[in-house]
């Protein structure tokens, strides 16, 4: 079941910057709660976030903690050929997640 | 004569049954307004606002199977169908006898018609209904009724916002009719209306229901917060929104 | 009765000139981060092209909008292969490392994160030459009026 929201423009001009908006459901746990039993909740966060277009990596996301609960990023791409772009990424737990989205160049 | 004292008799029960307003509806302001810009922003942006994952998710719950068939085979597309249900919440509802909020109102349908098992308050799930079917009349004015059977729920909420409790021995009316507009440490005192509910609160992290942030706000005064669902909260919804009648609802709101 | 006017005028003042006084913009040195002097690895960053927004002060430390930019041109010459966050006393000082494998004009990134209370945050731009730009911003981070326990 897909946990995010992605934002592209509906057509994008060749050899121009994009914008990219993605939210993801996520609860970035940090570690350091503890649930009302005062057992300490594990460590959970999105540590690598990748986004791919037409299969080449566009950008690249190292993410901690330090980054809110349901993560938001915003980014730029440069626009090439029409295709998809399509975002991967993995949590503490192991847990892999995608997205994909069409882009139109024209 | 006796047509002049059946007009005196009709005012004077009209004003009887005329509810008196502390907040008057022209003073009537959105909990948005009492927010700083970045939690403005973030409301009116909804590809930023992290409610709409929630309204996303309750779309395709819309759409899931169940033993008695999906939301969409009875209510077919929910832009047309939910237009306008979640300003007319909580309601007396005929089906469970009662005063209910939305949150019921959706269980009652999982239940009885839906013959699925009933969703679990807070849990993601009847969150992403409870913000889809509200983000649904997005804009509209609250305007619920309360009149009828309603009246006797409404009645305890109204005596319940002017009671006081906890350790800090604070009524609700204390804070938001008294004293809307002051500071509170580092926060504004708002008008304490339910209109963005369910709401996306920074502190929690997470999207909740407006009976959440009410149970917060008794832990906050130090009285034992009410259980999810019980009847204590939604009569309060019920006051709350009578209170906040023509207000635009917002869900999903946001807030710190 | 006209000196302590005059007196009261020069407090009033006085408090008036503090607080437009422009946010402790960092200048000097950068906070003492173990895992940003790790980074750096003993390069010295400029502190040019990299800009930073954040509010002043954050509604609430769970959650804090930023965003960040790196000024061009960058063609024909280096361009951004990382950007680079650091916060001062949160937990985990490392916040994120964004990377661009392929050549691009807009560095420009939004997001929002969390902060453990009022520090300054530092942002290092990476070229593709080695070459690092730096810039550094405080946040305060107040708590909300009442406490939230469900």
């Amino acid at each position: 079941m897909p946990n995010a929201r992605i934002t592209v423009p509906d057509r994008v001009p060749r050899g121009l910057p994009f914008e990219v908006r993605i939210q993801i459901r996520h609860p970035m746990e940090t570690g350091y709660r503890t649930d009302d039993m005062g057992k300490s909740i594990p460590r959970n966060v999105i540590r690598a976030f990748t986004c791919r277009y037409n299969g080449d990596p566009v950008f690249v996301a190292k993410l901690s903690s330090g980054i809110a609960a349901n993560p938001y990023l915003r980014f730029f791409v440069l626009a090439r050929a029409s295709g998809e772009l399509t975002f991967e990424w993995i949590d503490d737990a192991g847990t892999r997640e995608s997205e994909r989205v069409a882009v139109n160049v024209g | 004569m006796p047509r002049r004292f059946l007009l005196l008799l009709m005012l004077a029960a009209g004003a009887a049954c005329a509810q008196e307003r502390t907040l008057p509806i022209a003073a009537l302001r959105s909990g948005v307004t009492f927010a700083g810009p970045d939690v403005r922003a973030l409301q009116a942006d909804d590809t930023a606002n992290p409610g709409m994952l929630w309204v996303q998710r309750g779309g395709e719950l819309w759409t899931a199977a169940a033993p008695g068939g999906s939301c969409e085979s009875c209510h077919r597309g929910a832009a047309t169908s939910m237009r306008g249900v979640a300003a007319r919440y909580p309601a007396f509802d005929q089906s469970s006898g009662e005063v209910v909020d939305l949150e019921a109102r959706i269980n009652a349908c999982r239940t009885q018609r839906q013959r699925a098992p009933a969703l679990v308050r807070e849990a993601d799930d009847l969150l992403a209904l409870t913000a889809y079917v509200a983000y649904q009349s997005r804009g509209m004015p609250m305007a619920v009724t309360i009149e009828g059977p309603a009246r006797a729920s409404f009645d305890r909420g109204q005596a319940l916002f002017h009671t006081k409790h906890g350790q800090m021995n604070l009524a609700c009316a204390q804070c938001h009719d008294d004293n809307w507009g002051k500071r509170l440490l580092a926060e504004n005192i708002s008008q304490g209306h339910g209109t963005a509910f369910p709401a996306y609160r920074l502190e929690w992290q997470n999207l909740g229901s407006l009976q959440r942030r009410i149970r917060a706000c008794y832990f906050g005064v130090r009285a034992e917060m009410p259980a999810p669902g019980a009847r204590t909260l939604t009569d309060l919804e019920l006051y709350l929104a009578w209170r906040a009648q023509g207000l635009a609802m917002e869900a999903p709101g946001v807030r710190r | 009765m006209r000196s302590s006017r005059r007196r009261l005028l020069q407090g009033a003042s006085a408090l008036i000139a503090i607080t437009c006084l422009p946010a402790r913009a960092a200048e000097g040195s950068l906070p003492a981060i173990p895992e940003l002097a790790a980074f750096l690895a003993g390069r010295m960053p400029r502190r040019e092209r990299v800009r930073m927004e954040l509010p002043r002060i954050a509604d609430n430390g769970l959650s804090v909008p930023m965003r960040l930019a790196v000024s061009g041109p960058f063609a024909p010459g280096p361009f951004v292969r990382k950007l680079a966050l650091f916060a001062e006393i949160n937990p985990v000082p490392d916040m994120a490392v964004f990377e661009f494998p392929q050549p691009l004009e807009r560095i420009e990134i939004e997001t929002r994160v969390r902060l453990a209370g009022t520090q300054q945050i530092v942002a290092v731009a990476e070229m593709t030459d080695g070459t690092l730009f730096v810039t550094a911003m405080e946040v305060i981070v107040t708590l909300g009026g009442c406490m939230d326990g469900t």
